[in-house]
């Protein structure tokens, strides 16, 4: 599996070179999110706001109506939590396009529990006018600008920086409301999206090892949520839907997958994996998964037991399968 | 720019007895913000601010659905205030509760029909009782307080950013300075050198729950403000030619007009109601009485 480092920094900056429109917004977290060479690059279109975030929505809010779009760069904890009430009534109510790039988001983080985003997508779907994309790869972070275009309102982003696998090829860019099936099996559906789906492709193929097939699917679009490939998926298999987020379990992609199944009656059990109704700690992001039941062995023995096989399966079994870059499954011809 | 001392009055006195005659026909309302801001807003649409005509009709539409995807067709109310162009003044007024004052403004200078307070807080009307972003004369929502400072420094930056000479202008109320993200935006707009940034702030020593100085004291805000790189001008809220200068002079800095305002200016039996002036509610018959008569003289008295 390819691993890319920090491909958020040139690709930025090449996508923003013919688009004067657009700006940076930073609140004293330039270099941690990535765009410190973005300001260099482009000096006259960065504007630094200090740490005072609430002010900055409602600049942001201004520059977009005179007709810049505003790409916020900042831990995500700092767009959703502190600044709420500037980010709904500044923003979001009047549908204004603010591009709202989170860094950090659930438990990436040792940062702890000030840094970590784990009820962001819960807040923000509940957000009317609001569009929520989240990034699992290198792709993903560098196709997510693109996506952006397309929708003419506010945008918030869950984006993942530093030392990134490519899951996905690059001539397979992130696409509005399309999810991608990563594979395809008969026994149990499982949705996933951010880092989330990493380890999930690790726990499908040991499952596969062990007679266990899957669909597997990826979601980068949290709201609007709606892709008919996951009726598809769910459809095609005879098991549980198994949710795994980087987020808690309420409000969040499972919960979304809770609302589709209902909405349209599939009448199946969806099983939502991810923080249950608890904050975490400052630790790294390898131990956080283990600790808090997110990583590809949490979800291996997870479905092992809804369908009532007990796995002998160790914890270094399944560090040791390797993820395959997904081009194998076509998500169109599906 | 001329300006008519006497026009500014005229439009004041017309603010103050058309508010003071809706608050007595509806038996409740926002009066005391009429009789501070009277002079602030008769300044402001009688001559300071340079706008265009009205972009369309006088007659406000009613409530046609909030901004969104399904509503392409949404217009805010600042199309009271004129097209935007580079070098006229835009205005984003903050203190939505002064709403009825606002609209009445616009009655007085010719932008809003005259019998459009007939629809105020009515359903289904766009003249909400807190002015929202499709009320008339409103740009954006600011029923939160102290959001719409920082998102006129986003306007006045894009628009500097974009070589405009116009001034973006605020009206506040003094309130807002309790509210820690008035001090971010004013410390952002004197960071960036937003010289065409301009506030006036209804300094009525007033809110919900009494006297300012009771609930939460923000003085010296004169002081304070200075101290956050601003060019502060303190002055008597009442005195039009006093006012007229603050509001315009030169400056290589943003400007606050502080105006020292009167909360019961011109109903002098108002202010046995002190120190709980926000609304006003009538505790009987015979007080209603009492602001009758004033009401009767003020309009006598010209």
């Amino acid at each position: 599996m390819e691993m890319v480092t920090r491909p958020h920094v040139q690709n930025f900056i090449d996508w923003s070179k013919d688009r004067p429109e657009v700006l940076v917004l930073s609140a004293d977290l330039t270099n941690s999110c990535e765009v410190g060479k973005w300001r260099d690059t482009y000096p006259d279109r960065f504007i630094s706001a200090g740490m005072a975030e609430q002010n900055m929505m409602g600049v942001a809010a201004g520059l977009a109506r005179e007709g810049f779009i505003p790409w916020i760069h900042t831990f995500a904890v700092f767009i959703y939590r502190r600044p709420y009430d500037q980010l709904a009534m500044s923003i979001a109510y009047p549908n204004l396009p603010v591009r709202m790039v989170g860094f950090l988001p659930g438990i990436v983080t040792p940062g702890g529990v000030t840094h970590q985003a784990i009820e962001d997508v819960a807040i923000m779907r509940a957000t009317p006018n609001m569009t929520i994309l989240e990034t699992g790869d290198a792709t993903e972070v560098e196709s997510v600008l693109d996506v952006t275009e397309q929708v003419d309102g506010p945008v918030y982003i869950r984006m993942l920086r530093g030392r990134l696998p490519r899951l996905f090829p690059v001539e397979e860019p992130m696409r509005l409301g399309v999810s991608r099936e990563l594979r395809s099996g008969r026994d149990v559906t499982i949705v996933t999206s951010g880092i989330a789906t990493e380890e999930a492709m690790r726990a499908t193929d040991v499952l596969a090892q062990h007679d266990i097939d899957a669909t597997h699917v990826h979601v980068s679009t949290l709201k609007p949520f709606g892709d008919p490939l996951i009726e598809d998926a769910i459809a095609r298999s005879s098991g549980p839907v198994v949710t795994l987020e980087n987020h808690t379990t309420i409000g969040g992609l499972g919960s979304a997958v809770s609302e589709f199944v209902t909405d349209r009656g599939l009448g199946r059990r969806v099983i939502r994996m991810g923080l249950q109704d608890t904050y975490a700690h400052g630790a790294s992001k390898d131990y956080l998964l283990e600790q808090y039941g997110l990583d590809a062995y949490a979800l291996v023995h997870r479905i092992g037991s809804e369908l009532g096989r007990e796995l002998e399966i160790t914890r270094e079994e399944v560090s040791a399968a390797p993820v395959e870059a997904a081009a194998a499954v076509n998500a169109e011809s599906l | 720019m001329t300006i008519s001392e006497e026009d500014v009055a005229r439009i004041a006195h017309g603010i103050r007895t058309r508010v003071f005659e809706h608050v007595l026909r509806n038996g409740e309302g926002y009066l005391s913000q009429a009789l501070s801001s009277a002079e602030i807003f008769a300044l402001l649409y009688g001559g300071v601010l340079r706008l265009g005509p009205v972009d369309g009709s006088t007659t406000p539409a009613p409530f046609v659905g909030v901004p969104g995807r399904e509503n392409p067709d949404y217009r805010s109310g600042d199309r009271f205030n004129g097209a935007p162009a580079p070098d006229r003044d835009r205005l984003i007024f903050s203190p939505a509760h002064y709403a009825l004052v606002l609209y009445t403004a616009l009655i007085e200078v010719g932008r809003l029909d005259s019998d459009a307070l007939a629809a105020f807080n009515q359903d289904g009307s766009s003249l909400e009782m807190i002015g929202a972003e499709h009320s008339p004369g409103v740009a954006t929502t600011t029923g939160s307080l102290a959001q719409a400072l920082s998102q006129a420094a986003g306007i006045a930056l894009a628009r500097r950013m974009r070589g405009e000479t116009g001034n973006t202008w605020v009206m506040m109320s003094d309130g807002e300075f309790q509210e820690g993200q008035t001090w971010e935006a004013l410390s952002f707009a004197s960071f960036h050198g937003l010289d065409r940034l301009r506030a006036v702030v209804d300094a009525n020593g007033q809110q919900c729950d009494g006297r300012m100085c009771d609930v939460g004291e923000i003085e010296p805000l004169a002081e304070r403000v200075t101290a956050f790189g601003w060019d502060a001008r303190e002055v008597d809220g009442h005195d039009i030619d006093a006012m007229h200068t603050a509001m315009t002079a030169a400056s290589d800095r943003p400007v606050l007009v502080i105006a020292r305002t009167n909360p019961t200016q011109g109903v002098k039996v108002y202010e046995e109601k002190a120190p709980l002036l926000h609304t006003l509610r009538f505790a009987s018959d015979e007080e209603k009485s009492r602001f009758e008569a004033a009401y009767r003289e003020m309009t006598e008295a010209r």
